[in-house]
């Protein structure tokens, strides 16, 4: 069974040629039926290959498939294989179930649209790219896939081109990415240069045998890799470009820019965590980047009036989440968090999709409401899932798995108190910006028509997620509250344990006691500021009365003002640059050639006046001068 | 009987002087011949009593009478001696004035430099130029006189009529 | 009747006959003179070479006085030729309205 791996990516590829080559001349159910069946093909068999690996794992936990060598330059010969153990197979049946699921959706939400075939042959290359990344056993081969998705998600983010503001946003996305992608790759040039071989298995052999810890190839190498995680995962420095993303249609958000794509990082620093184990300062940096960035990006999502832009800051506070734990050296629980993300992310999303669709193509929450009553199951999805993200205590899966991470950065030997508080005020945040777009959007009475139900097609997604960010977390429970570590059991055979400091388990449960507690005022903090009625509009408009108020406010609803500082220091500099150059002063060099060709021309030009008398002045004037030099010599 | 030389060389020289000065192009015409005149008497005490001659008879007599002629064909008039007196402004003398006087300042001091030999010792008379010309340089009078014919012919198209040499390039181009 | 003259100086004065045409030629526009000023070049050149000739008493000098005086003949008759020519196309005897070959 486990021989079929190599089928998972290559399926969606072969749907998105399929779509790309014949897209045009099918009906819309082909296309639906294309498109989805082949991701459908790739997760059924996601889900049995890893079954085959979970009941009969092969020698050493993981499995390697060689399909061809791709080069022979030199010494350097990757190939295209794939890697699947642990952590690649979770991760891969996450992308690839959430993935089919989502295609689901997209049947009805895209239905009518004229670029139909065009979306779902993009999307197709995308879940093949990921795929691809996820399974890649060299670095080149995943870096393919690194790049097929930047490569997607520029495409998808601005599909619908004919607005030229979407294109920006896709090329804004597309640049900032690319500012990680090349410390990545000079990241790849290192380690090939220094170890030789840029084979994931062999890189981490010949790293932990040739460098001590704190080398400084090693922290070289590993934070050329987090400048390139950083970019795909929208984390400070380089998170500027997901709000913006959100332009793309609803389903690329939930599927690229929630479950999938912005994981990418996340799973590269779990792949190499041998490297980021030799570098103690470059991983503190990722636990210290997880932390700032999950606070920023919490903060500028209380503020947002897009749905949607909300759900984009916080898919970047809960991705710091994930940094976090890779930093504190909790690695299970990093993708653990990946695992109930996913689901209630693209829960979300989905269901902002389902409300955008019925209100026509309106995003402002302010302009929403009362849309419990006409559409019922969105409502109970989308409480399941704001609960899940706010990490409700005890039935949500966002709960167990927030609070795995919150744990692990207290006690690891590598984190401490000040990242807990961080993580632990982020909680407070979450709640309150979750529940605040939620009360926003259903409760009240209704502003506008509902023009459009989903249909049953998108509907079934929305339940599925739902269940999944329920139970999604029983897998793996702390030892105050049940102790099945059936998740990180697993993952230990990829990945290893947490290195922790203390394991009291009653100072855990105290914890979890108050990090409940404080979610839930959140939620009342909500329910008291966010709701549809004068009062509380009134008590809005109260605290923005206040100046101090109002200003911190602007702050946050722009982002922390990142966008202004690029602007102010990058942009503007390298556009007066490119502007005070765009005579190019290397091109001077040939061009002034030119010119003083010119110019000798109209000088000598003088000298073939046409007259007579000049011409023998000029023989005269040569007779003076030969006679001059016989003479002097 | 050296200062006869030393006295025509400066008539010579102060003739041509006057003849590239002059307004009225007959005026320096004459000059030069005067100049001519006293080239031919420096010849003569030279102990060159043919080439003195033939100065005379040939440069003067028949090659600046040309020049007469053809001037006085031209029938310039007195708006001409205007024309001259308005080119001949004393600012463009400077230029070529200064060449010139370069010229022979280098030719003089060359010549100063390897001083030596006297000429003008032996008389050679035309007996032995004659003997010379038919002897030796026979090839060069054959072929002067192939250059005095073509001359001939050239002059003859050239001058024959103004207005079927006109006809005639019109009617090419 | 012949004289002993030093050498160099009978080539001194044709240098500087021979300078007193080239300015002559450079300094007059009217196609006459240049002309003109032409002949006085050769007959400068002329006096040099009998000079030297006599200096060695040879008859070569003399020869070459020829030779230069026949082809000035010739070249002063061509020359006038197309002087006339120039007069009858362009009305005026300016060297310097002949200058369509300018660059």
């Amino acid at each position: 069974m486990l021989e079929l791996l190599w089928l998972i990516p290559a399926l969606p590829f072969a749907g998105f040629l399929t779509l790309a080559l014949f897209g045009q001349k099918l009906h819309e159910k082909s296309i639906a039926v294309t498109g989805v069946g082949f991701i459908g093909l790739s997760a059924a068999l996601a889900i049995l290959v890893s079954a085959s690996f979970i009941s009969s794992p092969p020698q050493g936990y993981f499995y390697t498939q060689t399909l061809w060598t791709w080069m022979q330059v030199g010494g350097f010969s990757p190939k295209i294989s794939f890697y699947l153990d642990a952590l690649s197979m979770i991760m891969m049946v996450v992308v690839a179930f959430v993935g089919f699921l989502i295609h689901l959706y997209s049947i009805g939400y895209m239905k009518g649209d004229e670029g139909y075939s065009r979306f779902f042959a993009y999307m197709n290359l995308f879940v093949g790219s990921m795929l691809t990344l996820l399974l890649a056993e060299d670095l080149l081969l995943l870096y393919l896939g690194w790049e097929g998705v930047g490569l997607c998600s520029y495409l998808l983010i601005g599909f619908w081109y004919k607005d030229s503001a979407n294109g920006r946003a896709a090329i804004k996305a597309f640049i900032v990415t690319r500012i990680g992608d090349a410390s990545m790759a000079v990241g790849l040039f290192l380690l090939f240069t220094s170890l030789g071989t840029l084979s994931i298995q062999g890189l981490m052999n010949l790293a932990s045998q040739r460098w001590p810890v704190g080398a400084p190839l090693a922290v070289a190498s590993a934070a050329l890799l987090l400048g390139g995680a950083v970019g795909k995962s929208a984390q400070l420095p380089l998170q500027t470009w997901l709000p913006d993303a959100m332009a793309g249609p609803t389903p690329v958000s939930a599927l690229i820019h929630a479950a999938t794509m912005v994981t990418a990082g996340v799973y590269l620093i779990a792949r190499t965590h041998i490297l980021f184990t030799l570098a103690p300062p470059v991983q503190t940096a990722v636990a210290v980047i997880g932390a700032v960035t999950l606070l920023i990006a919490g903060f500028s999502a209380l503020t947002q009036r897009d749905i949607k832009r909300v759900l984009a800051y916080s898919t970047i506070s809960q991705i710091g989440y994930m940094f976090l734990a890779l930093g504190v050296g909790a690695w299970s629980a990093a993708i653990f968090h990946f695992m109930t993300h996913a689901f209630f992310k693209a829960l979300l999303f989905l269901g902002t999709g389902v409300v955008i669709l019925a209100l026509n193509q309106e995003h402002d929450i302010f302009k929403m409401g009362g849309l419990r009553n006409e559409l019922p199951l969105t409502f109970w999805t989308f409480l399941i899932g704001s609960a899940s993200l706010s990490a409700l205590p005890l039935i949500t899966a966002g709960f167990y798995s927030k609070d795995l991470i919150l744990w692990q950065a207290l006690s690891s030997e590598r984190g401490g108190v000040w990242l807990w508080a961080a993580g632990f005020l982020g909680a407070f945040i979450t709640s309150i910006y979750t529940f605040r777009i939620f009360f926003l959007t259903f409760s009240g009475s209704a502003t506008s028509q509902v023009s459009r139900k989903p249909g049953v097609l998108m509907t079934i997604p929305l339940v599925v997620l739902a269940v999944l960010s329920l139970i999604g977390g029983f897998i793996e429970l702390p030892e105050t509250l049940g102790n099945s570590r059936l998740l990180s059991n697993f993952l230990q055979t990829a990945l290893p344990p947490l290195q922790a400091v203390t394991t009291d388990y009653s100072t855990q449960g105290s914890l979890q006691f108050i990090t409940s507690v404080v979610s839930l005022i959140g939620i009342i903090f909500a329910y008291r500021y966010f709701l549809h009625s004068p009062q509380h509009t009134g008590r809005r408009e109260n605290i923005m009365k206040n100046p101090v108020a109002y200003a911190v406010h602007c702050f946050l609803f722009k982002g922390w003002n990142f966008d202004l500082l690029y602007d102010t220091f990058l942009v503007r500099p390298f556009l007066w640059a490119a502007r005070t150059n765009r005579n190019d002063f290397v091109d001077l060099i040939y061009r002034g050639m030119a010119a003083i060709c010119r110019a000798s021309n109209t000088v000598l030009s003088f000298t073939q006046s046409g007259k007579v008398r000049w011409y023998a002045t000029g023989i005269a004037l040569g007779i003076v001068i030969l006679v001059g030099i016989v003479e002097i010599l | 009987m050296s200062e006869v030389f030393y006295i025509s060389a400066a008539i010579a020289i102060m003739a041509t002087l006057m003849a590239i000065t002059r307004l009225n192009a007959v005026h320096a015409l004459l000059y030069f011949i005067v100049s001519l005149l006293s080239v031919a008497v420096i010849f003569f005490i030279l102990g060159a009593p043919f080439v003195a001659a033939l100065e005379v008879i040939i440069y003067a007599g028949a090659i600046m009478v040309l020049f007469v002629f053809v001037v006085m064909m031209l029938s310039l008039g007195p708006q001409a001696i205007e024309q001259e007196r308005s080119w001949l402004n004393p600012r463009i003398w400077i230029g070529p004035a200064i060449l010139a006087l370069i010229l022979t300042v280098e030719l003089t001091y060359l010549l100063l430099m390897k001083a030596g030999g006297l000429s003008g010792v032996k008389l050679v008379g035309p007996k032995a130029v004659g003997i010379a010309l038919f002897g030796p340089y026979v090839l060069g009078v054959e072929l002067a006189s192939v250059l005095l014919l073509a001359g001939l012919v050239g002059a003859y198209h050239l001058g024959r009529g103004g207005k079927k040499i006109e006809e005639a390039s019109r009617g090419v181009s | 009747m012949t004289a002993a003259v030093p050498l160099h100086h009978g080539l001194i004065v044709a240098g500087i006959l021979f300078a007193v045409g080239l300015l002559g030629l450079l300094v007059r526009r009217n196609v006459i003179f240049i002309l003109l000023s032409i002949e006085i070049m050769l007959n400068a050149a002329g006096l040099a070479f009998v000079v030297a000739g006599s200096k060695w008493g040879q008859v070569d000098g003399q020869i070459m006085f020829i030779f230069v005086l026949t082809m000035a003949a010739a070249e002063v008759s061509v020359g006038l030729a197309l002087v006339l020519q120039l007069y009858h196309h362009t009305k005026t005897l300016d060297a310097d309205s002949a200058n369509k070959m300018r660059g």
